[in-house]
């Protein structure tokens, strides 16, 4: 056994341990302690994903004395540790660009509580994505939900407090239904541990006995993500929560938070019931329904929407549609084109976010499409990089979201049936992304005085806000990377598919 | 035949029965006390599920009294060590929600989240 493979393992127990120690710290030590942590459990995560490349295979990972039927695993392959490293990144370059905002809309003694719910929210992340037990799993999801809920509400007005409430309402339904999930799994095969649970539900399968049961469940488990991750008719806690909480938090949320759960999602379909059983199972196509409509709706909400990020945030909605449609083909390409979604949403979502922000600073904080006027000219970094982001978005070459569209749409045609409507809901969601985002950019780029407005707002140049604009080309450039680099990292995804059940 | 089926499994009809009252209250009420008194109903209907799943007829909890090893006197124990984790996640969740419910209250006054919803719209916020 090699020092590298007790990293995983290292980290959440870090990341758990990094919140309490925040919580004593004086502030500044605080931020430096959660920046140096995130930084520290990033590149554990990259050595973790170097040895699972040199290795090749998954291992397994035994917690505390007792083997394998009994006792609690933790299981690594290349997937599980470039998505944990992936969270890494993204969440350091969230956490470093909201950092201002952070200082200004939060109460001075409320923001080592910040750092608390980002050391817990990075734990149960890297728990749901390590873990090898269902109930393990459970108790890191309730974890993640507490501490996003915190994400939300740290900035205190109605309109938090509120969507805080809507959201744990929402979560708390999804976890019971996926709690009743495991008691019925646990119940028909007598394991928690997934790898024996899998085995177990093939022996059902195969000989027939429990049908119903097992298709309950793989229903319920499947419903209670999918209301946690906010698949479409149950996004109406989104807007709010992503729209009003402070920067990081809108970030963090929608680029991390509910990608989360979907990988759990993927765990479950691959490593808990095994992928044939769901394909049989018809589950898929409901979601794959689900996927497609909140693809369309998604964009039709953001194009009624006049507040910019509630309509980033509806952009959100129709994403996670994408990457419903993609488990909902219900082929390995399908997947893929949904893993690497995951990756490029999570680089797309999180700079326009950031972006915006910037434009809503030189705009005396007014949020409408009218106050935006002309704010591509005052900030001229910011700008560049929300019409970045969303050339990403809508899926012109070059970068990440165009990638993840051509996956999508070869996957289509491995399909026979779902063919003509995945194309159709592709191209008509892009259609309805290009109408919201290039209409977002070209309001940025009317001057004020051809639009006959009287526009104001100061002047932001880079040396103003050297941190954020460090981060917004960060972004970029990681965009670019998913964008231009595909190759690798799509192989990298299909490799660790294959070794992920 | 199938009668008979859940005649023979009323406890587990029961604990289903109470998951949906528990589910439908948490997700349909506009008061926000009836939510969280739903959400603990329908977690306790899990435990109720699980620990039924656990228990068999005659048989103790296993704890080693004068000697008797054998596996036949006991029942199974991992259902009720969920039970006690998922009761810790309902007892810190409820109370998170409780704590939402009090600012809530304390700013507008009344417990109907519709209520607080629509003035939050007029307020324009």
């Amino acid at each position: 056994m090699e020092l590298v493979q007790n990293f995983p393992f290292f980290s959440i127990i870090l990341a758990l341990f990094s919140g309490p120690l925040c919580s004593i710290l004086d502030r500044r030590a605080a931020r430096r302690v959660n920046t140096a942590v995130i930084l520290l459990i990033g590149a554990m995560s990259l050595m973790v994903l170097h040895f699972t490349i040199r290795t090749g295979e998954s291992y397994v990972y035994q917690m505390g004395h007792f083997p394998a039927p009994w006792g609690n695993e933790i299981r690594v392959g290349q997937l599980e540790a470039c998505m944990a490293s992936f969270f890494c990144i993204v969440m350091l370059l969230c956490m470093l660009s909201g950092r201002r905002e952070l200082e200004r809309e939060v109460q001075t003694t409320k923001q080592n509580l910040y750092y608390v719910m980002i050391g817990l929210l990075l734990s149960s992340l890297l728990a749901l994505i390590y873990t090898n037990d269902l109930f393990t799993a459970y108790v890191f999801v309730e974890i993640n939900t507490i501490s996003a809920c915190g994400l939300i509400m740290i900035r205190q007005n109605g309109r938090t407090l509120e969507a805080a409430m809507r959201y744990m309402i929402m979560s708390l339904l999804g976890s019971g239904l996926l709690l009743m999930g495991i008691c019925f799994l646990y119940d028909l095969t007598g394991h928690l541990l997934m790898s024996n649970i899998k085995e177990s539900v093939g022996v059902l399968a195969a000989s027939g006995a429990y049908h119903v049961p097992l298709l309950i469940t793989i229903c319920l488990m499947s419903v209670g993500i999918a209301i946690k991750s906010a698949l479409f008719p149950f996004h109406a806690w989104l807007p709010d929560a992503y729209g009003y909480s402070t920067l990081s938090s809108s970030a963090i949320l929608s680029s991390l938070v509910s990608k989360g759960y979907i990988f759990l999602l993927i765990k479950i379909f691959y490593r808990v019931i095994g992928f044939d059983v769901i394909r049989e199972s018809k589950v898929i196509n409901v979601l794959f329904v689900f996927g497609i409509m909140g693809m369309i709706l998604g964009s039709v909400f953001a194009i009624q929407e006049n507040h910019i990020r509630r309509m980033i945030a509806y952009s959100s909605v129709a994403q996670i549609g994408y990457i419903y449609m993609g488990f909902g083909l219900g082929t390995t390409a399908g997947m893929i084109a949904a893993l690497y979604h995951i990756l490029s949403h999570a680089a797309t979502k999180s700079l326009l976010f950031v972006a915006a922000s910037g434009l809503t600073d030189v705009s005396d904080d007014r949020t409408d499409f009218l106050g935006l006027t002309g704010a591509g000219y005052r900030n001229i970094l910011a700008g560049m990089a929300f019409t970045a982001g969303s050339l990403s978005m809508v899926g012109i070459p070059a970068f990440a979201g165009f990638i993840s569209k051509l996956l999508f749409a070869q996957a289509a045609y491995e399909t026979n049936r779902k063919l003509v409507l995945a194309l159709v809901a592709l191209a008509v969601s892009t259609v309805l992304n290009a109408v919201y985002f290039m209409k977002t950019v070209i309001r940025l780029y009317t001057p004020g005085w051809r639009a006959g407005l009287a526009v104001s707002g100061a002047r932001i140049r880079i040396k103003d806000q050297p941190l954020k604009s460090a981060m917004l080309v960060c972004f970029v450039i990681l965009n670019l990377i998913l964008g231009l680099c595909s190759e690798p990292v799509v192989r990298l995804l299909a490799e660790g598919l294959e070794r992920f059940a | 035949m199938n009668l008979a089926n859940l005649m023979n499994n009323y406890e587990e009809a029961v604990a289903m029965i109470l998951f949906g009252i528990g589910f439908s209250n948490l997700l349909l009420q506009n008061n926000l006390i009836k939510k969280i008194i739903g959400l603990n109903i329908m977690d306790t209907a899990v435990y109720l599920f699980l620990a039924l799943k656990g228990y068999i007829a005659g048989r103790k909890a296993p704890i080693v009294v004068d000697g008797v090893q054998s596996v036949d006197a006991y029942i199974n124990p991992i259902p009720s060590g969920l039970v006690l984790t998922g009761i810790v996640v309902s007892v810190s969740v409820s109370a998170l929600m409780l704590s939402l419910t009090i600012r809530l209250y304390r700013r507008y006054h009344t417990l109907n989240l519709d209520e607080i919803s629509t003035r939050l719209r007029r307020e324009g916020l």
